[in-house]
């Protein structure tokens, strides 16, 4: 029985079903229960959330992940699948606390000041939530200050920043500078990217990562925090 | 006299019918769903009248919902003037863009971060040693004052540039947010005579960019009757929400009455819908929005149905201007802009590629054809873009320019009367009264009046492709010419009154 819901559950990442309403690759399944459905119903059943998590998110995810090497899914396939997989771990989030069961980290990401191109930084969310990370979206055109202020507050282990434009890229600058003034710089990692910047910028300015794509953003977050670990 | 671009019989994608559905669902969008509005000037202006507009709570920032009426639209597509002058500093390079008249005018674009340049290398045969050719290389240099001036130098002397849009993202150390402005508009308008178009970065930069304008065109009263700048603006990120900053630059532009493009860019796939119909539908609602708002702070105000339709790639989401659908969707909206009567400034010429090459060709005259065919008033980023428009390459520019006279030669319309048949049947007749049985000499005065198509004038005679390397010394011949420099004593007036512009320019 069990093994039925979590097998449902990865088989609807896989399909990119969130919710009943969702259409996915195969033919009828409109109407039946999608991914948050059936984590609620796991979590009533009272399902282990590890398991949940490790053979229904997880697996599907990973599958999702082999299916888009192989070029058998495109990006809004994985995209589809990893807010899956993040609607689902909205669901788990409270109950994650209290049973000890951590995610893999919080990031809190923002584009910086004066920019508000959003798209990259969208997709790097939901791919960074389908991973396994709790994700904060602080939004575009977002101040230094405002920045600090939310680290403070939230106490993230990482910092995404996007930047598409030259003009606005300083802001990533302005922003670390702004941490390290009010000593929170050695408290989050932070990783950037978008159009305007580059590996060098990054290192120029201090920052701990650069992804290129949301891809790389991922495994430049499991690297960091295998860092941190050890 | 103005220039005249190229007047084509347009290609109707949409039936009527289409066109009809298509205006009605754009209506509908902006009832429901409607806009979400970052700007509070506009809020209140749609509100005053007659729109409904309700708070909407977003944590840092000042939003609300619009729901816009039929009314304020079709008043808006009415008051909007059907023909807007682009003016110029040589008066006879202005464009003259009236909405009823399918004529077509090419314009480079972007704010490319990128500039390529091409340089020529030899290399040996590994197998034959005493085979060596000369191969075109590429290098990525960074948009720089200097770089946007030999781009405007060129597209002073190419004849299809009929208007230059700023091509690269000035990054010079000593260009700031806040002498940025003034300083492209200056370098752009010191290099040609032809219309020059951007968008804004600093607000604040409007009046100073104003003031020189109004100096260069020869006072405020000649600036009026030759506007020799104009502003783009992108009151609108897809979808459907109306950003602060742009939508005050397009309030205050549309007040002084400058002429101003209102231009949405969605990717369909992504920020739009990816079908043909949702994609046109949401992005004529959104022009039509950024329009109308030109029109409610000042009825007839000068507007350009700015239309950049795009689409997303699967494989990363970036957008992409070589597929298919680009050439659908950008056809569409000028229909749609026809339909408003409204001059359209649309989008062609662009390559997902980085360097220039067999697939940058394919891609962008795909686009440059098939856009010219469905009659704008105004192509934009036509010339030297690559890399989905992050790079500018100025041999690139010059390969568009032959291109583009290829394009306009093709879509003259045909002349078919009885005086022309009759000639002709003249000439059929006396061939086959010879024994060579060839028409050759009546071709002459054709060649003469330049009626008959040249060769590819970079084509390579033996078995290596040297189009690049031939554009390349085409470009070099042209940047050799003297700049069109603006007159001394205006140049010292801009630099007495407008502050903010580099010294090291005077002289460039
Ligand atoms: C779409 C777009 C817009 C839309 C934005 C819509 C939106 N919701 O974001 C609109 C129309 C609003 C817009 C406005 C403007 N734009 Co614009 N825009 C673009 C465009 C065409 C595509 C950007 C995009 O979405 N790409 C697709 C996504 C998937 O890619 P991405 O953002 O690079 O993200 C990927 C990676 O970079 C990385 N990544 C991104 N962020 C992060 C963060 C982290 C932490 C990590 C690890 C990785 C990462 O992962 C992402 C996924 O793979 C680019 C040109 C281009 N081809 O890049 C111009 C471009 C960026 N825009 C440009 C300009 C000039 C403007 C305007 C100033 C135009 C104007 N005059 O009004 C305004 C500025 C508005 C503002 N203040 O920000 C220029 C910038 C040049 C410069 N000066 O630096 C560009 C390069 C176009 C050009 N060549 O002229 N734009």
């Amino acid at each position: 029985m069990t093994e039925d819901l979590l097998s449902l559950i990865k088989e609807n990442v896989i399909q990119g079903r969130i919710a009943q309403d969702d259409e996915g690759f195969d033919e009828g399944l409109v109407g039946q229960p999608g991914a948050s459905e059936l984590t609620e119903k796991a979590l009533t059943e009272g399902v282990n959330l590890e398991d949940i998590i490790n053979k229904g998110l997880t697996e599907g995810m990973n599958i999702v992940g082999q299916k888009f090497e192989t070029g058998e899914y495109y990006i809004p396939d994985m995209l589809a699948s990893a807010e899956t997989v993040g609607a689902a771990m909205e669901i788990l989030e409270p109950h994650l606390a209290q049973s000890g069961i951590k995610s893999k980290g919080k990031i809190l990401v923002a584009t910086v000041k004066g920019d508000l191109h959003d798209i990259g930084k969208n997709i790097v969310s939901i791919l960074l939530r389908g991973a396994g990370y709790t994700v904060k979206d602080l939004g575009n055109d977002i101040a230094p200050q405002t920045i600090v202020e939310a680290v403070r507050e939230e106490r993230p282990q990482f910092l995404g920043m996007s930047a598409l434009l030259t003009s606005t890229m300083i802001h990533m600058n302005n922003t670390i500078e702004a941490l390290t003034e009010s000593g929170l710089r050695d408290k989050v990692k932070i990783i950037i990217g978008g159009a305007a910047v580059s590996e060098e910028f990054a290192q120029s300015i201090g920052a701990n990562g650069y992804g290129a794509d949301g891809f790389q953003a991922v495994k430049i977050m499991d690297a960091l925090r295998n860092s941190m670990k050890g | 006299m103005a220039r005249q671009g190229v007047l084509v019989e347009p290609y109707q994608r949409l039936k009527p019918e289409q066109v009809e559905q298509i205006h009605q669902a754009s209506l509908a969008i902006l009832s429901q769903p409607g806009i979400l509005c970052f700007n509070r000037s506009a809020a209140e202006v749609f509100a005053d009248h007659g729109a409904e507009v309700s708070p909407v709570p977003q944590p840092g920032a000042d939003c609300w919902h619009l729901q816009i009426p039929e009314k304020i639209i079709t008043d808006a597509v009415e008051t909007a003037p059907k023909v807007v002058k682009l003016g110029a500093r040589d008066e006879n390079n202005c464009l003259i863009l009236d909405g009823n008249e399918p004529r077509v005018r090419f314009a480079s674009g972007s704010e490319a971060n990128n500039w390529l340049e091409v340089d020529v290398d030899a290399f040996v045969s590994r197998r034959n040693p005493d085979i060596e050719v000369d191969v075109p290389t590429f290098r990525v240099e960074k948009g720089t004052v200097d770089r946007l001036a030999k781009a405007a130098h060129l597209c002073e002397h190419l004849d299809s540039w009929d208007s230059f849009l700023r091509t690269v993202n000035i990054q010079d150390d000593d260009i700031t947010d806040d002498n940025k402005d003034v300083n492209k508009f200056f370098v752009a308008l010191n290099n040609t005579t032809k219309h020059v178009m951007s968008g804004l970065t600093e607000l604040s930069q409007l009046s100073n960019v104003v003031r020189m304008s109004h100096i260069i065109a020869g006072g405020e009263d000649r600036f009026r009757e030759n506007p020799v700048i104009s502003f783009i603006t992108c009151v609108i990120k897809s979808p459907l929400q109306m950003v602060d900053d742009t939508t005050q630059t397009a309030i205050e532009v549309a007040r002084r009455g400058i002429p101003l493009v209102i231009s949405s860019s969605p990717q369909g796939g992504s920020t739009a819908p990816i079908t043909e119909d949702g994609m046109v539908a949401q992005i004529n609602a959104e022009i039509l929005v950024g329009i109308a708002l030109t029109q409610l702070v000042n009825k007839g105000a000068p507007v350009l149905y700015g239309s950049v339709p795009v689409r997303a790639r699967m494989d990363n989401l970036y957008d992409s201007y070589g597929v298919p659908e680009f050439n659908q969707y950008n056809i569409d909206c000028v229909q749609m802009a026809r339909y408003y009567r409204l001059p359209c400034y649309s989008t062609g010429g662009v390559s997902d590629i980085r360097v220039p090459g067999i697939q940058a060709s394919v891609e962008r005259l795909f686009s440059h054809i098939l856009v010219t065919l469905a009659g704008p008033q105004y192509i934009h980023y036509a010339f030297g873009l690559l890399e989905r428009t992050n790079t500018f390459c100025p041999v690139q520019a010059v390969l568009d320019d032959t291109h583009i006279s290829m394009v306009k030669r093709f879509v003259r319309q045909p002349i078919v009367t009885a005086d022309r048949i009759s000639e002709s049947l003249e000439q059929v007749r006396r061939v086959m009264g010879t024994s060579h049985k060839l028409y050759v000499r009546f071709v002459r005065s054709a060649l003469r009046s330049g009626e008959i198509a040249p060769p590819y004038p970079f084509e390579s005679k033996d078995t290596v492709d040297k189009t690049l390397l031939r554009a390349r010394e085409r470009m070099e011949e042209i940047l050799s010419l003297p700049p069109s420099h603006m007159a001394e004593p205006v140049v010292d007036k801009v630099f007495q009154e407008v502050p903010g512009l580099l010294t090291r320019l005077r002289g460039s």
